[in-house]
């Protein structure tokens, strides 16, 4: 101690720019590419290859052909304007798109798909924005009605009747709650619907039907092909995944003894089977489980099965998010008197589901891309239609362009959704806890 | 700002003319027992608390002083014995439970505040959805108890961009908002930098002043001499001694005791 000067900082120091070398383009050229003679080599051998492709590539699909009648016509012109090296056909696009986009759907009815899309695009916006206007939710509550029927069209009792369902199920929470408490209200709720849907439902859209005929022309599900069906069947199951996968979550979650176990024993069992197993199943076994005679749409049955399937990989996914939370989160909503409703959807899920956006998300990516293995089970999915198209004499023996236009639309779909998830996580991030 | 607002409160006496215990039972445990798995964390405890008292409860680590407090706002299940808390018995029953909960506040080591709202928005949510108090009226409230507890400048901010003694200010602003009969602090600043410890004790000091009923299980003697009317000694799951605070510091009965004031007065 004696030796040690004593010292009292009189100026507090202002802090100063760092050196040249460690900021700009500089700096990070000599950092991330040339930081040492292997990484040097590697730069330089990875622009080579770079090169190479794009060099391959490039001329292909630049130089491509936009006018020719068929694949033969292509290599004529091809061959004609003598370049030395093979280029795309890109005719076949503009020949073909509107099979690759609607399948056999009647092309007098596109507008009807193409309405549904951009009502989509309405009722999703207050969803994703929470700047849309508040009152476009009311366009999302009837979007399915009105989606189903624009797309596979007929009576517009047959939706409205439907809709009713969940109507009712809404009134028997809102004005059965008092009558019938908590718990049989809740029942009641699914219960009564379930029973209208078997019984009534069908009979009063069929009198409604004769005695006020109003409809547009139907058409049928095996005509539905191309992107058309892969967004349909995406979406759908998307959207009813969502809200089952959060529940099976929370059931697996439950400390209630039957609710837990059904909870595990269906997740379980419906990933531990691949989904072209379950796609089968709702193809051909299905049938035998139902009453005969029942004619159960096969679109309708993979979009169940396909919900099914992603649901239980968002329950884990959303496991996953509750199992992060510190246990205080649920302590804090408890010791506030909130009950296990307003705790989960006030407190637990929000913070829950933020942390899971990123799987969430790659979820319903994978989902939308296993849209096209609906092909093993005769849909016509973009793939399938290729395989259609190839068909076509005129066209046989085109593979490239067609997988890359199907190509280019589903990562058009995928990256706007993964772009749509960072920017929420940015935009949730509401310090370092 | 703050430095000069809580050395103020430190420095000044404090005032009394609140602090009355009434005859009133608030709190009524009898014969509770409770077990994790074989485990037997607390043993035959008996405790009645009158309101307006404010109790101290100490203890080794371990010892189920935490678990005590838990126990009656039923954050923890109790197998055995009876808790009656303002008059309503606990029970499995959900509502009672929830009725309990919404009369008595809580704060805890870790605030427990929540990240994804805001400051203001975690002060009025149990009322809004607990109470159906309207909200104008649950912010005005809410922003009356951040003022209390000195913060209202930090109304819109979320709890991720407060130090550790405001976030614990806050949570003890939430708690208060559900306008409870009976305020429970678990460890409200172990988890504290010193320098933050004071503002929270000075906010709990101020609540002891306005006749709060207040259980704190906490490791500051200091507060436990000025402020409390009775500490409690808890070792092993039991209550091994009770006393006034004067009382209890310069001359506990029991050995235990003795060793343990020895050791977190002695350095």
């Amino acid at each position: 101690m004696a030796n040690t000067p004593s010292f009292v900082r009189t100026q507090m120091l202002d802090p100063k720019d760092p050196p040249i070398t460690e900021k700009g383009a500089v700096k990070w050229i000599r950092e991330n590419l040339f930081s040492g003679w292997l990484n040097s080599i590697l730069t330089l051998v990875s622009l080579y290859v770079i090169y190479w492709v794009l060099a391959h590539i490039l001329p292909w699909a630049l130089g491509g052909i936009w006018n020719a009648e068929s694949l033969s016509e292509c290599r004529e012109i091809r061959d004609a304007s003598g370049v030395g090296h093979d280029v795309a056909c890109w005719a076949v696009i503009g020949a073909r798109w509107h099979q690759l986009l609607f399948g056999f759907y009647p092309s007098e009815l596109y507008w009807r798909p193409i309405l549904a899309l951009i009502l989509f695009g309405v009722a999703i916006a207050p969803v994703l924005f929470d700047t849309a206007p508040r009152k476009l939710l009311i366009v999302t509550a009837i979007m399915p009605f009105a989606a189903y029927w624009l797309l596979w069209g007929g009576t517009i009792w047959g939706p409205i009747v439907t809709a009713l369902g969940f109507v009712i199920g809404w009134a028997i929470i809102k004005y059965g709650s008092a009558t019938l408490g908590a718990l049989g209200a809740t029942i009641a709720a699914i219960v009564v619907p379930l029973l209208y849907w078997l019984f009534v439902a069908g009979a009063i859209s069929g009198a409604l039907g004769s005695a006020l005929p109003i409809g547009i022309e139907s058409v049928a599900s095996d005509r539905f092909g191309g992107f058309m069906l892969a967004i349909v069947i995406g979406v759908a199951g998307i959207v009813m995944s969502l809200p089952l996968g959060i529940l099976l979550a929370l059931g697996r979650q439950s400390d209630l003894f039957i609710i837990n176990k059904c909870s595990v024993f269906f997740i379980e069992i419906i990933r531990g089977v691949p989904l072209i197993v379950w796609l089968f199943t709702a193809s051909l076994l299905l049938n035998y489980f139902l009453p005969p005679g029942t004619n159960f749409d096969l679109m309708l049955r993979v979009i169940i099965m396909v919900t099914l399937f992603s649901s239980a990989y968002i329950a884990e996914v959303v496991r996953g998010g509750l199992a992060a939370l510190p246990r205080g989160q649920y302590e804090g909503a408890d010791s506030l008197g909130l009950d296990y409703w307003q705790s989960m959807q006030l407190i637990i899920l929000p913070q829950a589901l933020k942390i899971s956006i990123p799987g969430i998300v790659s979820t319903f990516i994978g989902l939308f891309k296993d849209t096209t293995l609906v092909v093993f089970i005769g849909l016509l999915d973009p793939i399938g239609l290729s395989n259609a198209i190839r068909a076509d004499a005129a066209w046989n023996g085109i593979y490239w362009e067609l997988f890359i236009f199907i190509g280019l639309c589903f990562f058009i779909f995928c990256f706007s959704m993964s772009r749509y998830s960072m920017w929420l996580e940015r935009k949730l991030h509401t310090g370092h806890r | 700002m703050t430095d000069a607002q809580t050395s103020n409160i430190q420095d000044r006496e404090i005032d009394r003319s609140h602090m009355k215990v009434s005859d009133e039972v608030a709190i009524d445990i009898s014969g509770m027992n409770k077990w994790y798995g074989t485990f037997h964390v607390l043993r035959d405890i008996d405790l009645t608390v009158y309101r307006g008292e404010r109790i101290v409860i100490c203890g080794p680590s371990g010892s189920g002083k935490s678990t005590l407090i838990r126990c009656i706002n039923a954050l923890e299940e109790h197998q055995q014995g009876k808790i009656v808390v303002d008059g309503t018995e606990l029970s499995n029953d959900l509502k009672n439970i929830d009725k309990i909960r919404s009369e008595v506040g809580m704060c805890f080591q870790h605030f427990n505040l929540f990240p994804h709202l805001t400051i203001l928005e975690n002060c009025t949510l149990a009322p809004i959805w607990v109470r159906k108090t309207p909200k104008k009226e649950a912010e005005e409230t809410a922003m009356h108890f951040l003022r209390k507890v000195k913060i209202p400048e930090q109304a819109d901010k979320y709890p991720g961009q407060l130090s550790g003694g405001q976030q614990q200010r806050v949570a003890i602003a939430r708690s208060l908002c559900m306008r409870p009969r009976i305020m429970l602090f678990d460890e409200p600043t172990s988890a504290l930098d010193p320098e933050m410890i004071k503002e929270v004790l000075d906010t709990m000091i101020e609540l002891a002043e306005e006749g709060m009923t207040m259980l704190c299980v906490t490791h500051e003697m200091g507060f436990a001499r000025q402020v409390a009317n009775r500490v409690i000694f808890m070792d092993a799951g039991q209550i091994v001694e009770q006393n006034e605070p004067e009382e209890f510091f310069t001359n506990p009965q029991s050995d235990r005791t003795k060793l343990f004031l020895s050791q977190i007065l002695g350095h």
